[in-house]
C-alpha cells in the first residue's frame, strides 16, 4: 500500500485534494440534473472518502508533529499563508468527517425532497470546510475555514429544516457567530504581537507559539478562544443552540453537525488553546472552571435528556453529555484523559452519527419523533431495533464498544488529576442507562398497539449499506482501539510536553500581576478540594 | 481484516504466557470463543427467523410455527448449535481441568491474545487468566450452563422466538467466561456488564410484555448503580498501582496498602458497591425478583447460578484487598448476612414459585458474601458452586412444573397464573421425577445433612464464630450478631423451602378438574439434566468438608470419600488474604460464641434445619390453601412481608419520582426559561441591528458570503494599518 501511494506522490497532494476535490465536486453537483444530484454527491463523496484512506498509511504512526505539512503564501501582504498539515489529532477528525459525510449523504435520500442541488452542493462545501478546519496549520486560514462552515449548516438548517427552522438556524448562528468574533479579535492580537516581535507578518501557527505572553494576555486570549470553542462544543451552559439545530436540521445536517461540527470545538481547544495559551491552560481556576462547566453539562444534560418527549432532541442533549467528558478528558492534562477524549470525540461521532441515522429512518416512515407515539416496533422491523439497540449500547459506553475505551480513558485520566471531579462525572454511567433505556423501551419495545406501527417497514438495502459500516467501527473500535491510540499518542504527548514547560517557569515566577490576583492559585475556591 | 485473522490466530494457538509452573493451556481462547461462535450463528439464524415473522406482522397476522407439539423447522439448527457449542466449551474446560489437576501451579497463567488498551500510560491486554479460582468458575458456567442450554431446548420448545433465545443465551455465557477469566479488572468489567446487558435482553425477553420489558429495563439501570461503584474502585486501583492487572495489583498491594487504611477501604467499598448490584444484595437487590419476568432456564442459569455470583466471585478474586481492609471485609460481611436474613422474611409470604426462588437466591448470596466477607473466600466460593447446582435444579424445577401447569391450563383456556403455587398442589401424582429431584434441591438448599447445602452453609456460618473469636478481631460483638443471623436465617429457609414444596407438590390438587388431566412429567430433554444435577446436589458438598467434620461421625469418622479439597484447591489464589488476616487478627477461635466447637454445631444447625422441615411439612400439608382466585389478600404483618417491606415503593418516593421532577426542573426552568429566556432576550436587544438577519432568510449565498468577507477583512484592515 505504502508503494502505490508513494508512486502517485500521494503526500505531496492529498491534503489539498482533500479540501478541495469537495468543493469540486459542489460544482459538479450544481451543474447535474435534479434527480441525479444525490447520486454524484454520495459517489464523489464516497471517492473523497477512499482517497482519505490512504493517509492511514501516508500517515508516521511514531511521529507527533505534522505531516504531509505544506505551504504556500495566501496573502502575503498580512502573512496569511495556504498551510495544510495533519497529526495524530487532527488524522482521525478528517478520516472521521470524510467517511460520515457520504453516509450522511446516502442517509438523506428520502429526506430531501425539494431543491435538491442546493442541499447537496451545500452539504460537499460544508465537507470542505470541516476538513480544512482540520487540516489548517495556518490560524487565519482556520479561522476562514472555521467561519465557512457556518454558511452551509445555517442554509440546511433554515431551508430543509422543521417547522421552526428559522428561530433553530437564526439561534445556531448568532451563537456561534457571537463566539467567534471573540476569537478573531484574539487571533488578530496575537498577530500583533508576533508581528512585533518577529518583524514579519505572520498566522502560521508554529510562529505564533514561540510568542511569548505573559499570564494576564494568555487568561485573556484563552477566555477569547474559550468562548469560541466552548459553544460550539457545547458546553453548559452555552449549550442551548444545540438541541433545537438538531430537532429541526434534516437528517443529514443533524448528523454532520453531531458527528463533525461539535467536535470542532474540542479540536480547537487541543490544536489551539492547549499549545498557544499553556499558561492560562493548567491555571487552577481556569481548569477548575471548565471541568465543572463539563461535568454539570455530563449529570444535568442526562437529567433534561431522560425526560425529552422528542426522540432526536433526547439524543442532541446526550451529545452534551458525551462532549463533557472530552472537555474533561482534555483538561485533566494527562495522556489517558487527552486520548480517552478524542477516543470519545471518536466514538460519539460514529453513535450519535448512527443515531441520528436511525431517527431519521423511523420519521421517515411515520412523520414523527414523539417518542410515545412509537411502541413494539422491534416485532415489525427487527434489524431496526438490533442496529438501534447496538448503537444505544455503545453511547452509553458499554464495554466492548467504543464508547467504553473513551468514556473510560478519559473518566481514568481525570481522575489521575481530578479525583473528585472523576467520581461525580462517573455517576454519568448511571444517568445514561437512565435516559436510553427507557426511549429504547417505548420506541422497540413494549405491545405493538398502534396500527401505523405495524405497517412500519424494516431496513432497506440502503439503509443497510449506511448502518453496517459505523456499526462494525463501533465494535471494532472497542475491542481493538490500539491503532487509533498509537497513532495520536504522538501528537498529544507533543501538546503535553508544551504545557509542561510552560509549567515550571509560572511556579518560580509566582508571576500574575495586581490586576489578575483574582485568578491567582490561593484564591481559588474550588480547586483545593479538586487537586489533593 | 488483517486484525481478524490475528485476533483469530492467535485464539486458536496454544496460549504463550507468564506464570504458571508446568501446566500446559489447553486452548483455553477457545472456551471462550465457542459460545460466541453460536451467538454469530444464532443470532443470524434469529434475524431472518425475525424478519420472516415481522413480515407475517405487517401483513397482519402471526408467523404458523406449524400445528402443537411439532417442532418447527426453524428451530432445529439453534438447538444444535445452542447446546453443542456449550458441551464443546466444557470439554475443553475439563482437558484443562484435568491438567491443571495434575501440575503445580503457583502462579496464575496469563494467556495473552493482543494489547487491548495502550495509551502510553495505561497499559491492558486482551488477556485469559487460568488459575484455580477461574477454573472452577469456568466449570461451573460450562458445565451447569450446558444442562440448562439442554433443558431449554424443550423448556423453550413451542417459542416463537427460539433461535433469538438461543443468540442471546450463547451471548450470555460468553460474556461470562470473560468475566471469569479475564486477567485484568477492565477485562471483567467487559463480562460484568456484557452479562448484564445479557440480562437485560433476556429479562425483556418477551419484550412486547410491558411488564416484563420494565423489569429488564430496571435491571440494567440499578445494576449500572453497582457498575459505577466498580468503576470507581478500578481508578483507585489505577493511581495507586498503575495497572489494573490482577498479578502485578494483587502482587504489590500488601506493600502498596496499609492494613485498615483509607485507600484500602475505599476500594473495598467501591467495590462492594459494584457487587451488591450484580450479585443482588441490600439496598441494590430490588432488581432480582423482577428478573423472574424471563423464562425459567434464564432465571436459572442467570439469576441463579451464574451472573448474580459474579459479586461474590470478585470479592474472592480481590481477596488480597478486601483482607487489607477490616471495615471493607465487616461491611461485606453485614451486607450478606442482612440480605440473607431480609431475603428470607420475605420468601415466607410468596405465593409465585419464581419469586420464592428468586428471595431464596437473594438470601443464599447473601451467605456467600457473609463466607467471603469474613475471610471464608473458599467458603464463599464452595457455596457458590453448590448454589449453582441445587439453585439451578430448583429453577429448572419449577420451570418443569410450570410448562406443565401451562399446558394444563392452555388446554381448557384457563387464564389462572400457571406461576402461583396456590393454584397447583398435589404436583406429585404428574410429576415424580421432578418431586423427587426438587426434594433433593430442597434437603441441600436446607442444610440437611449429606445434601451438597449442608457443607458449604454450614461452613460459613462456622467461619463467622471462628472469626469473631479470633485473638485480634476487628469487631467481636459484631461477628457475633452476625452468626446469630446467619443461623436464623438458615432456619428460615428451611421452611420457606418446604412451604413451597408443600404448596406445590403435596395435598390435593387445585388447578382445577378439567385441567388436572393435562397435567404431565417432563420430557426426557428436561428431566435428564434435573437428574444430573439432583447428583451434583446430594454428592456436590463432598468435595469440601472440614477436616473436624470428616472425621467425625458426620463424616463417617473419615470412611465417607469426603476431602478438604476445594480449600486446598484455592490456597494459591487466597494465600496472601490469609497470610494477611493471620498477621493481623491472630489465630481463629476454634469454639463458637455461646460454647460448641465445629462439629457440635453442625450437628445442631442440621438437626435444626430437618425438625423445621418435617415439622412444617407435617403442617403445612393439613393447612388448607385456597386457589388464587379464592384466596384472601394477607393481613397485619404477612402484608408488609408479601408487598416485600414495600421496598420497591420506597425507592418509587424518595429516588424514581424526585430524580423525574429534578429533570423537569432542569430541562423546563433552567434550560427552557433561564438560559434560553436569556439568549432570547439579548436576541431581541440585537434585533435593532438583527434587521440584517432577513437578508440571511434571503437564501442567497452571495450576499452572505460578500458581507461576511467584506466584514472580515475591514477589521483586520483596520488592525493590521
Amino acid at each position: 500500500m505504502t508503494l502505490i501511494l508513494e508512486a502517485i506522490g500521494y503526500g505531496g497532494w492529498a491534503l489539498h485534494a482533500l479540501v478541495w476535490l469537495p468543493v469540486l465536486g459542489m460544482l459538479l453537483v450544481l451543474r447535474s440534473e435534479e434527480e441525479s444530484a444525490k447520486h454524484v454527491a454520495f459517489w464523489w463523496s464516497l471517492g473523497v472518502f477512499v482517497l482519505s484512506l490512504g493517509l492511514w498509511w501516508a500517515f508516521e504512526p511514531g511521529w507527533g508533529g505534522m505531516q504531509l505539512a505544506s505551504s504556500t503564501p495566501w496573502i502575503p501582504a498580512w502573512g496569511v499563508d495556504y498551510a495544510l498539515g495533519v497529526d495524530g489529532i487532527s488524522l482521525f477528525m478528517v478520516l472521521l468527517t470524510t467517511f460520515t459525510t457520504p453516509l450522511a449523504i446516502l442517509g438523506s435520500y428520502r429526506y430531501i425532497g425539494k431543491r435538491q442541488r442546493a442541499f447537496y452542493a451545500l452539504m460537499l462545501l460544508l465537507e470542505a470546510g470541516v476538513v480544512g478546519v482540520f487540516l489548517a496549520t495556518d490560524v487565519f486560514l482556520f479561522y476562514v475555514f472555521f467561519e465557512l462552515t457556518l454558511v452551509p449548516m445555517y442554509f440546511i438548517v433554515g431551508i430543509w429544516g422543521g417547522e421552526r427552522r428559522i428561530y433553530a438556524a437564526i439561534k445556531f448562528f448568532l451563537y456561534t457567530a457571537f463566539g467567534s468574533l471573540l476569537m478573531l479579535v484574539g487571533i488578530l492580537y496575537l498577530f500583533m504581537k508576533a508581528k512585533t516581535m518577529l518583524g514579519v507578518p505572520t498566522f502560521a501557527l508554529a510562529e505564533l507559539l514561540q510568542v511569548p505572553l505573559s499570564g494576564t494576555e494568555q487568561l485573556w486570549l484563552f477566555s477569547a478562544f474559550a468562548l469560541a470553542f466552548s459553544i460550539k462544543v457545547p458546553l453548559f451552559p452555552l449549550h442551548t443552540w444545540l438541541p433545537d439545530a438538531h430537532v429541526e436540521a434534516p437528517t443529514p445536517g443533524s448528523v454532520v453537525l453531531a458527528a463533525v461540527l461539535l467536535k470542532m470545538g474540542t479540536y480547537g481547544f487541543l490544536r489551539f488553546l492547549l499549545p498557544l495559551f499553556p499558561v492560562a491552560s493548567q491555571h487552577p481556576t481556569v481548569v477548575s472552571v471548565m471541568m465543572v462547566l463539563a461535568v454539570i453539562g455530563i449529570v444535568y444534560a442526562a437529567w433534561v435528556a431522560a425526560v425529552q418527549p422528542d426522540a432526536k432532541k433526547l439524543v442532541a442533549y446526550t451529545s452534551v453529555a458525551h462532549m463533557g467528558f472530552v472537555v474533561l478528558g482534555i483538561f485533566a492534562l494527562t495522556l489517558n484523559g487527552i486520548q480517552g477524549g478524542l477516543v470519545v470525540m471518536i466514538s460519539h461521532g460514529l453513535s450519535t452519527g448512527a443515531l441520528f441515522l436511525l431517527l431519521g429512518m423511523l420519521y421517515e416512515r411515520r412523520h414523527t419523533r414523539e417518542i410515545e407515539a412509537f411502541g413494539g416496533v422491534g416485532r415489525v422491523a427487527p434489524l431496526f431495533a438490533t442496529a438501534f439497540v447496538i448503537t444505544a449500547l455503545a453511547s452509553i459506553g458499554l464495554p466492548g464498544t467504543s464508547g467504553f475505551v473513551g468514556e473510560f480513558l478519559a473518566l481514568l485520566g481525570t481522575f489521575e488529576t481530578h479525583p473528585t471531579i472523576a467520581i461525580v462525572a462517573s455517576a454519568g454511567v448511571i444517568f445514561a442507562a437512565y435516559y436510553m433505556l427507557p426511549m429504547v423501551q417505548k420506541v422497540f419495545f413494549n405491545a405493538l398497539e398502534k396500527p401505523e406501527n405495524r405497517e412500519m417497514e424494516d431496513l432497506s438495502g440502503r439503509e443497510l449499506v449506511i448502518l453496517t459500516p459505523l456499526v462494525a467501527l463501533m465494535i471494532l473500535v472497542g475491542w481493538h482501539p490500539t491503532p487509533i491510540l498509537e497513532r495520536m499518542e504522538p501528537s498529544i504527548e507533543v501538546v503535553l510536553e508544551r504545557v509542561e514547560e510552560a509549567a515550571a517557569p509560572v511556579m518560580e515566577a509566582e508571576m500574575l500581576p495586581g490586576s489578575e490576583t483574582s485568578h491567582a492559585p490561593e484564591t481559588a475556591p474550588t480547586t483545593s478540594s479538586e487537586t489533593d | 481484516m488483517t486484525i481478524f485473522s490475528t485476533l483469530l490466530t492467535s485464539v486458536v494457538q496454544e496460549g504463550h504466557g507468564g506464570g504458571g509452573g508446568d501446566f500446559v493451556p489447553f486452548l483455553p481462547g477457545l472456551v471462550v470463543l465457542l459460545p460466541l461462535l453460536g451467538f454469530v450463528i444464532n443470532g443470524f439464524l434469529a434475524l431472518r427467523h425475525a424478519r420472516r415473522s415481522a413480515d407475517a406482522v405487517r401483513a397482519g397476522g402471526e408467523l404458523d410455527l406449524g400445528g402443537p407439539g411439532e417442532r418447527p423447522a426453524t428451530h432445529t439448527l439453534p438447538s444444535l448449535v445452542g447446546p453443542g457449542v456449550m458441551l464443546l466449551a466444557f470439554l475443553v474446560t475439563l482437558v484443562n481441568f484435568v491438567r491443571m489437576l495434575g501440575s503445580e501451579l503457583h502462579e496464575p497463567m496469563v494467556v495473552h491474545y493482543w494489547t487491548w488498551i495502550d495509551t502510553g500510560a495505561f497499559h491492558v491486554s486482551a488477556a485469559l487468566q487460568l488459575d484455580q479460582l477461574s477454573m472452577v468458575m469456568m466449570m461451573v458456567v460450562t458445565g451447569v450452563g450446558f444442562l440448562i442450554h439442554v433443558f431449554s431446548v424443550g423448556y423453550m420448545k413451542d417459542d416463537p422466538g427460539y433461535p433469538r433465545y438461543f443468540a442471546y443465551l450463547n451471548l450470555f455465557v460468553f460474556f461470562m467466561l470473560v468475566l471469569v477469566m479475564g486477567s485484568s479488572y477492565p477485562l471483567m468489567f467487559v463480562g460484568w456488564e456484557g452479562v448484564g446487558l445479557c440480562s437485560y435482553l433476556l429479562i425483556g425477553y418477551w419484550f412486547s410484555d410491558r411488564e416484563k420489558a420494565d423489569a429488564g429495563k430496571k435491571a440494567f439501570i440499578v445494576n449500572r448503580i453497582g457498575d459505577f461503584g466498580f468503576l470507581v474502585a478500578m481508578f483507585f486501583l489505577f493511581v495507586t498501582f498503575g495497572t489494573l492487572d490482577f498479578v502485578p495489583v494483587f502482587h504489590d498491594a500488601p506493600d502498596a496498602l496499609v492494613y485498615g487504611g483509607g485507600l484500602a477501604t475505599a476500594i473495598s467499598l467501591f467495590f462492594l458497591l459494584g457487587a451488591t448490584g450484580k450479585s443482588a444484595q441490600i439496598p441494590l437487590y430490588v432488581w432480582l425478583p423482577d428478573a423472574m419476568a424471563g423464562p425459567t432456564p434464564v432465571s436459572a442459569l442467570i439469576h441463579a447460578a451464574t451472573m448474580v455470583t459474579a459479586g461474590v466471585y470478585m470479592v474472592a478474586r480481590s481477596s488480597t484487598l478486601f483482607a487489607l481492609s477490616p471495615v471493607g471485609s465487616a461491611t461485606v460481611a453485614g451486607i450478606g448476612v442482612l440480605t440473607a436474613l431480609f431475603a428470607a422474611t420475605i420468601a415466607l409470604k410468596q405465593n409465585d414459585i419464581k419469586k420464592v426462588l428468586a428471595y431464596s437466591t437473594v438470601s443464599q448470596l447473601g451467605y456467600m458474601f457473609l463466607g467471603v466477607g469474613v475471610g471464608a473466600y473458599a467458603a464463599g466460593v464452595f457455596h457458590l458452586m453448590t448454589h449453582a447446582f441445587f439453585k439451578a435444579l430448583l429453577f429448572l424445577g419449577s420451570g418443569a412444573v410450570i410448562h406443565s401447569m401451562h399446558h394444563a391450563l392452555h388446554h381448557t383456556h384457563n387464564h389462572a397464573d400457571p406461576q402461583d403455587m396456590r393454584n397447583m398442589g398435589g404436583l406429585r401424582k404428574y410429576m415424580p421425577i421432578t418431586w423427587t429431584v426438587m426434594w433433593l434441591a430442597t434437603l441441600a438448599i436446607a442444610g440437611i445433612w449429606p445434601f451438597a447445602g449442608f457443607f458449604s452453609k454450614d461452613e460459613i456460618i462456622w467461619q463467622t464464630a471462628a472469626f469473631g473469636g479470633a485473638e485480634h478481631a476487628p469487631f467481636p460483638g459484631l461477628y457475633t450478631a452476625y452468626w446469630v443471623i446467619a443461623l436464623a436465617a438458615a432456619m428460615l429457609t428451611a421452611f420457606y423451602m418446604t412451604r413451597l414444596m408443600v404448596m406445590t407438590f403435596h395435598g390435593s390438587n387445585r388447578t382445577g378438574s378439567a385441567e388436572e388431566k393435562h397435567l404431565h412429567e417432563a420430557p426426557a430433554v428436561m428431566w435428564v439434566p434435573l437428574a444430573v444435577l439432583a447428583v451434583l446436589s446430594t454428592f456436590g458438598g463432598w468435595i469440601n468438608v472440614p477436616e473436624a467434620i470428616r472425621e467425625s461421625f458426620l463424616g463417617g469418622f473419615g470412611v465417607l470419600p469426603m476431602t478438604e479439597w476445594l480449600h486446598h484447591w484455592l490456597e494459591p489464589v487466597t494465600a496472601t488474604a490469609h497470610h494477611i488476616q493471620e498477621t493481623n487478627l491472630g489465630e481463629l477461635s476454634h469454639y463458637a460464641p455461646f460454647g460448641g466447637g465445629e462439629v457440635a454445631w453442625a450437628v445442631i444447625s442440621t438437626v435444626m434445619a430437618l425438625v423445621i422441615v418435617v415439622a412444617a411439612s407435617r403442617v403445612l400439608v393439613r393447612g388448607e390453601v385456597k386457589p388464587a382466585a379464592e384466596d384472601a389478600e394477607p393481613t397485619g404483618f404477612g402484608k408488609v412481608l408479601y408487598n416485600k417491606w414495600y421496598v420497591d415503593e420506597l425507592y418509587d418516593r424518595t429516588v424514581v419520582q424526585p430524580l423525574l421532577r429534578l429533570s423537569r426542573f432542569c430541562w423546563k426552568w433552567i434550560d427552557a426559561f433561564l438560559i434560553d429566556g436569556a439568549v432570547n432576550a439579548a436576541g431581541l436587544v440585537a434585533r435593532g441591528m438583527g434587521w440584517a438577519g432577513s437578508l440571511f432568510q434571503t437564501g442567497n449565498l452571495n450576499t452572505y458570503a460578500f458581507f461576511f468577507s467584506l466584514a472580515a477583512l475591514v477589521i483586520l484592515g483596520v488592525v493590521v494599518f
